[in-house]
């Protein structure tokens, strides 16, 4: 037989997920905010539809349920102002490749660090969890 | 009688299937990557299975955000590789096995898992990298895949516990398959990795060694990490480590390590794998 754990509290659960520094966890509240901007960026995994936005990013984007800021922020590739309107970068990183870019250097984008910097500090052996797990704890 | 014979848990960072892809798993940053799957390789010739149990998670391709199934289990024939952006990878379409991945499925619901069932679908890298990994480039995969498919994107996840116990659910549905065969299970992603914010970049060395441990061990505490833990010391992403615990469910108690490898970096990911054995 499995052993049966306590069950979480959901408020607390999800309380918990947003005292992550630096992180925006895709909560349901998230999905449900981002819902279209996730769903345009899924629809470039068609090549035509990646030829008809790279022809006029602005009209395709119009042809979606996107507020003008989430359009402003994916003109700009403004990736953390997109994760805080719902989007999630597996979603987004459909743009990051019709973009051409690579993966890690799209991510680098959302941090202070310049590309060369960032791909430093992962050859270095990463970004340190310490003082980077808590909010309110600051460990 | 068909049975679970060998687990692997391993990454599934996309990079290296472009590595593959492109021909540079001997170059200074991929060599030291793909020299620790070299074992693991030449184990799987030898071993040969009939079909794994593929646990991975789709990075919005089959599913996008309209349908979020947490655990689907995929019964087709066969599935094709998918465009993730950037045009399909140029590998071998996944044979299925649909006998034993429907005779898992009603298992599975029978014994109080509400499986979602896929009839078609393509597969990301999470399905295909693992399979490049330890098959390398063949014409024809030599193995039939029942992908496995959970949600670790939308939250909540399954908890740790609930994936534990899946494992040992197919187990038992394997088990009970007449035909004889070789069932391998892997479970995929990780280790420790954060891909978006300004925390990204993520990586912690000692934390996915404790894990491994803890996989290889013979009590079963690892089931019960909370999502928090996995979130506050290895990344948003390295969440995917809950796949590993369906895996380790499913080779019951006591487990013998046969090869395990970490390292850092690939990509902005944590690289790590193991490969274990049933030993009740």
């Amino acid at each position: 037989m499995t052993q049966e754990t306590p069950k979480q509290n959901i408020h607390e659960y999800l309380a918990e997920l947003d005292d992550i520094p630096g992180t925006r966890i895709y909560t349901a509240a998230r999905a449900r905010k981002g819902y279209w901007i996730n769903q345009f960026a899924m629809s470039l995994m068609k090549a035509e539809n990646r030829e008809r936005f790279k022809a006029d990013e602005r009209a395709y984007l119009d042809e979606w349920n996107i507020s003008e800021e989430a359009k402003q922020a994916l003109l700009k590739r403004d990736y953390n102002t997109l994760l805080d309107l719902g989007g999630n970068v597996y979603f987004l990183s459909k743009l990051f490749s019709a973009d051409g870019l690579p993966f890690a250097e799209a991510v680098s984008t959302m941090t202070d660090m310049t590309w060369p910097e960032y791909r430093q500090m992962m050859l270095d052996g990463g970004r340190s969890p310490i003082g980077n797990r808590s909010i309110k704890g600051g460990y | 009688m068909a049975k679970i014979t060998a687990g692997v848990g391993s990454s599934h960072v996309p990079l290296l299937g472009v590595a593959v892809d492109q021909g540079k798993w001997q170059d200074d940053y991929f060599g030291p990557i793909f020299k620790g799957y070299e074992w693991t390789r030449e184990w799987e010739a030898r071993e040969k299975p009939d079909v794994v149990i593929l646990v991975y998670n789709d990075h919005a391709s089959a599913f996008d955000a309209n349908i979020i199934p947490t655990f689907a289990i995929g019964c087709g024939e066969h599935y094709k590789s998918a465009d993730e952006g950037w045009g399909p990878r140029p590998v071998p379409d996944v044979e299925g096995h649909a006998d034993l991945a429907w005779h898992i499925a009603q298992s599975l619901i029978l014994d109080d898992f509400d499986m979602t069932i896929i009839n078609e679908m393509d597969v990301d890298h999470g399905l295909t990298v693992p399979l490049s990994m330890m098959f390398g480039q063949p014409e024809k995969w030599p193995v039939k895949v029942v992908p496995l498919a959970v949600n670790v994107v939308t939250y909540p996840v399954p908890s740790g516990n609930r994936c534990w116990a899946l494992g040992e659910a197919i187990a038992r549905a394997v088990e009970s398959f007449p035909e004889d065969l070789n069932v391998q299970i892997w479970g995929t992603g990780g280790m420790s990795h954060q891909l978006q914010g300004p925390r990204a970049g993520l990586l912690n060395r000692e934390w996915d060694n404790k894990f491994l441990d803890m996989l290889a061990s013979d009590n079963d505490d690892v089931r019960h990490i909370p999502h928090i833990e996995y979130l506050r010391e290895t990344g948003s992403e390295g969440i995917e480590m809950v796949m590993w615990l369906i895996m380790r469910g499913a080779l019951g108690k006591s487990v013998k390590t046969l090869n395990r490898h970490y390292h850092i970096p690939c990509s902005n990911t944590a690289i790590g794998h193991i490969v274990l054995e049933p030993a009740d």
